[in-house]
């Protein structure tokens, strides 16, 4: 991992990143009436831009509706981008035909929710593990079925399920097996989609251990979604807050955490229960919904909750800032920040 | 907050039967609700926290669960041999409760405004108008300001958020005694989380009623609870006010548990697991059920049951660890 800090530009073109994302952009079409005509879109995912070094992992967290399972989704090619770059170790993902699409997509890999409908029910164990191998690998069988053993043993599964079936197991263990199955063809990027969410709190820390540990042995990037603060903070080092489809704030963990920027990371920090019954702390409460991503609020997205919103805020929509070098925030605050 | 017991359950015991297979989901429960009092269950899935509370308002599956054995006693009531009949004077009046999935548990071809009139009217004998007049009023009261347009909507027309939010106002449509809630934020966000666990308590200052709140959130234990109760596979594995379980935790489950949650504002490189699964409820074997996880579990743990022993004022622990130390102040770590 690199220790070092380097400024975020960009569009920097710097051979250390693995990712880049630029503008990206996804819109989903609204159709209604008689001949399905497009009435408005749904901006899941709108402008958003960040790089990912080599080796590092990437948070983004976001309430419900803040896009942010969209945008891991549009980076895999999974969903085609309406608008962007996706520059996968120096290729553009978003312009790459299918054939080449499927062999790049052999370096990224993806880790899912939940554990219980990501698996085939109707496959061995070991099927599952193999499978990625058949399509990306020439690999003879001998040689897979020894992949499967090894990749069983690295997620801390044993030797015996191989043989059994999705349905056997615990969420904690499926989502093992979702890890070597997505780990079974060497990725470079794993992109993880909530992994722990669906898992009770003892097996959590199983998995967010796993994947740390993992990290190290194969020096695997990842791309982290989730939408507990507390998770997020403690396995990334950089983070992205999202909200509307909007990259709010981008930032260092400790940096985000200890400093705010954004007023809705604040109030996101702020919103949390931390477990210890002493802490009489002031809380930010937030008023409202998040509004629909369908008709978003003119100016900032924020602005409906933002406890510092003023006229600006409701006409002109913040540009992405850079403070203090390694920190990105979108808000009329920051205005004069450099 | 008094120290009159509002709700005592006592060794209860709610069973599942399935084919030839035993589930013992509660297995030998007892607590105490004082009136004013927020009562916390902590506890993963499986750990019988929610049929815990099915069991108290009698709505666990009847074609499956029954409660085998145990009294759970409502203002010195025994209410866990009433018919439905006889219950149904107390759900909703007496105790309501806030389920965790609001979309689920509020009906959808329904308006809001019948669903809230519906248990007024069941328990108040007002006229319709009154009792719309009213249940505007809970509109408002949490938090809800198009309250009057909100009347006549949906569930689906409604955000998560807000459906929780007419769910409390249901819940306390007849200024309930106790309030059962199960985890009623788990499925929200945290931003909506942090105003609907305010609403909570002011609605708890306001009505001076006790609140039953299960979770497997440390953080919302934390934050809301008086006392808590730690339950793992069927049983309360240990006991004490709030203050005193986060400050000086004794069952190996309960530390293990507060050290695997990744904390907000600690800088912590690996994260303290708890290895294995919680048994499922049809496996339990003879004395301790947590000492196949357990760090410091000994040969004796599996050899016989193990009592709920206080060992100090108000803390109550069940681990042979601590079966000779009462009163002392000795700590393993």
């Amino acid at each position: 991992m690199t220790e070092k800090i380097e400024v975020n530009h960009v569009g920097d073109d710097n051979s250390d990143y693995l990712l880049r994302v630029e503008g990206l952009k996804k819109y989903f079409p609204i159709k209604t009436g008689l001949f399905n005509k497009t009435t408005g879109h749904v901006k899941a995912v709108d402008d958003i831009s960040f790089n990912i070094r080599k080796g590092e992992t990437f948070g983004i967290v976001g309430e419900s509706g803040s896009g942010k399972t969209t945008l891991g989704r549009t980076i895999l090619r999974l969903l085609d981008p309406t608008e962007g770059k996706i520059i996968f170790n120096g290729k553009d993902m978003a312009e790459l035909k299918q054939t080449e699409l499927r062999r790049t997509r052999k370096d990224m890999q993806m880790v899912f929710q939940d554990p219980y409908s990501s698996l085939n029910p109707r496959m061995r164990v070991e099927e599952l593990i193999e499978e990625p191998m058949i399509i990306h690998s020439d690999d003879p069988q001998d040689v897979r079925k020894k992949r499967v053993k090894k990749l069983l043993d690295t997620v801390g599964l044993s030797g015996d399920a191989a043989r059994k079936y999705p349905h056997e197991f615990s969420g904690g263990q499926r989502q093992r097996i979702g890890i070597a199955r997505a780990l079974a063809i060497n990725p470079k990027l794993i992109i993880a989609d909530e992994p722990v969410s669906a898992l009770d709190v003892s097996v959590q820390s199983q998995v967010l251990n796993l994947l740390s540990d993992l990290q190290e042995e194969f020096n695997l990037t990842y791309l982290f979604i989730a939408h507990d603060l507390s998770v997020v903070k403690h396995i990334s080092d950089r983070i992205g807050v999202m909200y509307l489809g909007k990259m709010m704030e981008l930032g260092p963990k400790d940096t985000l955490y200890e400093k705010p920027l954004h007023p809705y990371t604040e109030a996101l920090f702020s919103a949390i229960p931390i477990p210890d019954p002493h802490l009489e702390k002031e809380r930010i409460i937030l008023e409202g919904d998040i509004p629909s991503p369908s008709n978003p609020p003119t100016g900032c997205v924020f602005q409906t909750r933002c406890p510092y919103a003023f006229d600006k805020c409701r006409i002109e929509t913040p540009i992405q800032k850079e403070v203090d070098g390694e920190r990105l925030v979108s808000c009329h605050l920051y205005e004069d920040a450099q | 907050m008094s120290n009159d017991p509002l709700l005592e359950v006592e060794n209860l015991k709610t069973y599942f039967f399935v084919g030839d297979q035993t589930f013992k989901a509660v297995d030998g429960v007892s607590f105490n609700i004082n009136k004013g009092e927020i009562l916390s269950i902590v506890g993963e899935s499986g750990s019988g926290k929610s049929v815990t509370s099915l069991s108290i308002l009698g709505l666990v599956q009847k074609q499956s669960g029954k409660i085998v054995d145990g009294e759970i006693r409502y203002n010195g009531k025994d209410i866990s041999k009433l018919s439905n009949k006889e219950l149904t004077s107390i759900r909703g009046k007496e105790i309501s409760m806030i389920f965790q999935e609001p979309m689920s548990s509020l009906n959808p071809v329904l308006t809001i405004g019948f669903q809230i009139i519906e248990g007024i009217r069941r328990h108040n004998k007002i006229s319709k108008r009154e009792a719309k007049k009213r249940a505007i009023e809970l509109l408002k009261q949490v938090g809800i300001a198009r309250a009057n347009e909100i009347y006549d909507d949906y569930p689906h027309q409604l955000s998560g958020g807000m459906r929780q939010r007419v769910m409390i106002a249901i819940a306390i449509s007849c200024n309930p005694n106790l309030l059962i809630a199960d985890e009623p934020t788990t499925a929200l966000d945290v931003t909506i989380q942090a105003q609907i666990l305010d609403l909570m308590k002011r609605v708890k200052d306001e009505f001076d009623s006790s609140i039953l709140l299960i979770t497997h959130d440390l953080g919302v234990v934390a934050e809301m609870a008086d006392r808590v109760v730690v339950m793992y596979a069927g049983q309360i594995v240990e006991e004490a006010p709030v203050k005193e379980l986060f400050d000086h935790p004794k069952h190996p489950y309960t530390k293990g548990l507060m050290e695997s949650i990744p904390k907000i504002d600690e800088k912590k490189k690996r994260l303290n697991q708890i290895e294995g699964v919680v048994p499922p409820s049809n496996s339990f074997t003879k004395g301790c059920r947590f000492a196949p996880r357990c760090k410091f579990a000994m040969p004796e743990c599996l050899e016989q049951d193990i009592d709920l022993e206080e060992i100090n004022k108000d803390h109550k622990v069940r681990c042979l660890l601590y079966e000779n130390e009462n009163n002392s102040s000795t700590e393993v770590n």
